[in-house]
């Protein structure tokens, strides 16, 4: 574990990125602190530049203080960011395990059910979902989670086809452990560093598909989102440069430390690989 | 909320929304009445418009959304005109009488008229249009037209038409975008609605069709054989079709187009465009449509039945903050049920203006107290999904319904889902606006009366049920003078102001703008659906 922290800590990038990571969350955590009221609370006067009349960051067209919003919309974007990728992973790594441990027919059928959901392309398809369930949080989430998780299924299955003909698996085999004791206990954590990395890369995707899909207006419209703040902030970006040019500044700082902690965490899970790059 | 004066970019905006403001209340700086005395008109010259979205076919009756009536304005013609103040004009009847018991009425033709292929233009093609055309193709006609007992041409230049009682409203029937006349010989005896010559219009109007590049453009040339000496002085008008609102900006700003109407121009751009010298932005023009929003409320929903509710909910509500703040300006505070352009309205009868501590108090008074979370109401909001400034508006009610304790969960619905639950009554509060089509029984009495309330959008969906309010659209209704009509409004705008059956926001304007070397562009109560053939370049 040790040895791990050291590698991490070894690439600039990826301490650069953990921290900004830290900070996104501690804002998210602290924003009913920092800012006590309701991000829709028209707060101030419709239109009032970076720092004046005492808003960080300016207020949008209806008097709303944009730092509030992305204080709040950080939470919202980090709760469907997570959220989103555990139900993506929990999805992918059944059918996946399933698939490369089974082979065969079953294989077959799960590749096939996985290549379905691919053919489709991915944002189009969770609009259409999102459209369908009316947007709201849990709707958004599914959505999210339902068109991410085929390459978690091809990463796993890859994983479980290279590992299950090993010797400890024979071995696990021959001492009559139970077929989910051997998926489960013997092959998954051996299985897991990438799917740590791929999970870190999906948050990352489910942040900007959520933006995506507010700023289309096909967000939760109760929750304050940072793409629904630069969807609404778009037509008056002659006006009031400061109400999307924020939101989007926090969305590129977060993807982008996510981004480099996932590589962070590539490297330093996969250490030989690292060295041979590097 | 007091305009803050700090920053010289905000002062700059400020000043100019106030100035924007001074526009609308001296509606002489553009008005046509200026416009009418200057110069002479001058032949010649191309007018290049704006046609969003692309309409399927120029025919009216066949289709009668608002692209199509712009477009299709220019290539037919109507009996009458209107003025802003809704007045009658001639059109293709040079004069009309009214018989003293209001169920007689005759028109007197132009003379000399002729049809766009050459055929000459008599009193049959009238009887035909009315009688049978529109009556089959128009429902809000055939609503009407039913009250017509005989239809007759007693001679070339001569139409009578009897109806079953007075309707003092009914001149207000002949607009070219309410009843165009279309050719008999075209049409008689044949599927109104997929007739080959659908493809290409043929009218009276001073703009005959000449192309249709679809998704492309459509071009009108000028009819040299008009009717009206001297007319029209466009040469040409070019419809270009741009589905993209930026682009449209960009076309106008370009010079690429002259004018832009309706929702061309987004509310957010407006201001944008008033600032630019050459040109005009002229919100008059929509008086005979009157578009009003309100809030739409389902008074089958408790708290919403309550009258003492409803007011609370109307005072909570800042309508000069909506107006300029997400309209930028353009439009009117609504004063009542009636639109201030609508026949009758009568401007002492207003709704409580914007008000937080009373509306608190009356509900204080109800015996809604706020709980441990300080909601006192819970109530779900659909929003109108039309666009951008709709949703804005949706936000702001809920944060001022929350100044109040009455709080909002808002629902996203696509517009097909919108009309669907509108009709199936299945909302709580939502936002609608709807055209009053100029007079009160003709367009304000559906949203309010017991005997229409059906699963139909557009109709009285929210339940709202009063004798005395029926009793008045009644009295209104059948009233042969205008001022027995004037007396039943009065009384019943008096009254539906303190119901509040409907939560008020705003007069809608939807702003024309136009190249400012174009004169006499707006001319009357139907604005851009007017024939343009006064329209030249000074």
């Amino acid at each position: 574990m040790r040895d791990f922290a050291r590698r991490f800590a070894r690439n600039v990038g990826a301490v650069f990125g953990l921290v900004l990571l830290l900070a996104v969350l501690a804002l998210a955590l602290l924003a009913p602190v920092l800012f006590p009221v309701d991000p829709w609370q028209m707060a101030g006067v419709p239109f009032a530049p970076p720092l004046e009349d005492g808003f960080l960051l300016g207020t949008d067209s209806l008097g709303r203080d944009v730092a509030a919003g992305i204080a709040h919309g950080a939470h919202i974007s980090l709760l469907v960011g997570l959220v989103s990728t555990v139900a993506a992973i929990a999805i992918g790594v059944t059918l996946g395990a399933v698939a490369g441990y089974a082979g065969g027919r079953i294989d077959d059928a799960i590749m096939r059910f996985t290549e379905f959901f691919q053919t489709i392309p991915s944002f189009v398809f969770a609009i259409v979902l999102v459209a369908i369930f009316t947007p709201s949080i849990s709707s958004i989430i599914a959505a999210i989670a339902i068109v991410s998780w085929p390459p978690v299924t091809r990463v796993v299955r890859g994983e479980f086809l290279s590992l299950r003909s090993r010797e400890f698996v024979q071995a696990a085999i021959v001492l009559g452990q139970s077929t989910p004791r051997i998926i489960f206990g013997q092959i998954l954590p051996n299985a897991l560093s990438p799917i740590i990395v791929l999970g870190s890369l999906m948050v990352a995707s489910a942040i900007l598909l959520e933006s995506a899909l507010s700023f289309l207006g096909l967000g939760d419209p109760n929750v304050m989102s940072w793409g629904f703040m630069i969807g609404a902030g778009r037509s008056v970006i002659r006006l009031a440069w400061w109400m999307s040019v924020f939101p989007g500044v926090a969305i590129f700082l977060t993807v982008l430390a996510l981004n480099l902690v996932g590589e962070g965490l590539s490297d330093a899970l996969n250490p030989r690989l690292a060295r041979r790059r590097g | 909320m007091a305009p803050n004066r700090r920053s010289p970019a905000g002062l700059r905006r400020r000043d100019f929304l106030a100035a924007a403001g001074a526009t609308l209340a001296a509606p002489a700086v553009l008005g046509p009445g200026d416009a009418l005395g200057q110069g002479t008109p001058r032949r010649g010259g191309t007018l290049n418009m704006i046609l969003n979205p692309e309409p399927p076919v120029l025919v009216l009756g066949v289709n009668n959304q608002g692209p199509t009536l712009a477009a299709a304005s220019k290539i037919y013609e109507g009996l009458l005109r209107y003025d802003f103040q809704l007045r009658p004009q001639p059109a293709l009847a040079k004069s009309w009488t009214v018989s003293p018991d209001g169920t007689l009425y005759t028109f007197n033709l132009q003379e000399n008229v002729k049809w766009h292929d050459g055929r000459p233009f008599t009193a049959d093609d009238v009887v035909f249009s009315i009688g049978k055309f529109h009556m089959e193709l128009s429902p809000r006609s055939r609503a009407i037209f039913q009250r017509i007992t005989e239809i007759a041409a007693p001679n070339p230049t001569t139409v009578t038409i009897k109806i079953r009682e007075a309707f003092e409203p009914f001149l207000l029937m002949f607009d070219v975008t309410a009843t165009g006349i279309v050719p008999k010989h075209v049409y008689d005896g044949t599927d109104f609605r997929n007739n080959p010559a659908n493809a290409t219009p043929i009218g009276t109007g001073p703009f005959k069709f000449n192309e249709w590049r679809r998704g492309n453009y459509i071009h009108l040339t000028r009819f040299a054989d008009y009717w009206k000496p001297g007319q029209p002085y466009l040469d040409d008008i070019y419809y270009r079709i741009i589905p993209d609102s930026a682009s449209r900006g960009l076309a106008l700003q370009s010079g690429q187009v002259q004018l832009t109407q309706s929702n061309d121009i987004e509310p957010f751009d407006v201001p944008r465009f008033q600032q630019m010298p050459n040109l005009a932005v002229e919100t008059k023009g929509w008086e005979y449509y009157g578009p009003l929003s309100w809030i739409e409320v389902n008074h089958r929903v408790q708290p919403l039945g309550d009258v003492r509710f409803r007011r609370a909910l109307s005072m909570a509500i800042d309508r000069n903050f909506i107006l300029n703040r997400l309209w930028f300006g353009v439009g009117k505070v609504a004063t009542g049920a009636f639109s201030s352009a609508t026949r009758f309205h009568d401007p002492n009868a207003r709704i409580a203006g914007y008000n937080p501590r009373e509306a608190a108090a009356l509900l204080d008074a109800m015996g809604l107290r706020p709980d441990a979370q300080g909601v006192r109401a819970r109530l779900k909001f659909l929003h109108l999904p039309y666009g951008e400034v709709w949703t804005r508006l949706g936000e702001y009610l809920r944060q001022a319904f929350a100044q109040i304790g009455v709080q909002l969960t808002m629902e996203s619905v696509d517009a097909g889902a919108w009309a669907r639950r509108l009709a199936e009554w299945d909302y709580e509060l939502s936002i609608n606006f709807v055209y009053q089509w100029g007079d009160p029984t003709l367009g304000v009495e559906r949203t309010y009366v017991s005997s229409n309330i059906q699963r139909v959008t557009f109709t009285n969906t929210g339940g709202y049920s009063n004798p005395q309010v029926d009793a008045l659209f009644e009295r209104g209704r059948t009233a042969v003078r205008a001022e027995d009509r004037q007396t039943a409004f009065s009384e019943l705008q008096r009254l539906l102001v303190a119901e509040v059956p409907q939560i008020w926001l705003m007069e809608l304007a939807f702003p024309t703008i136009y190249d400012r070397r174009y004169k006499d562009v707006i001319v009357g109560g139907t604005g851009v659906q007017a024939s343009f053939g006064d329209v030249y370049i000074g």
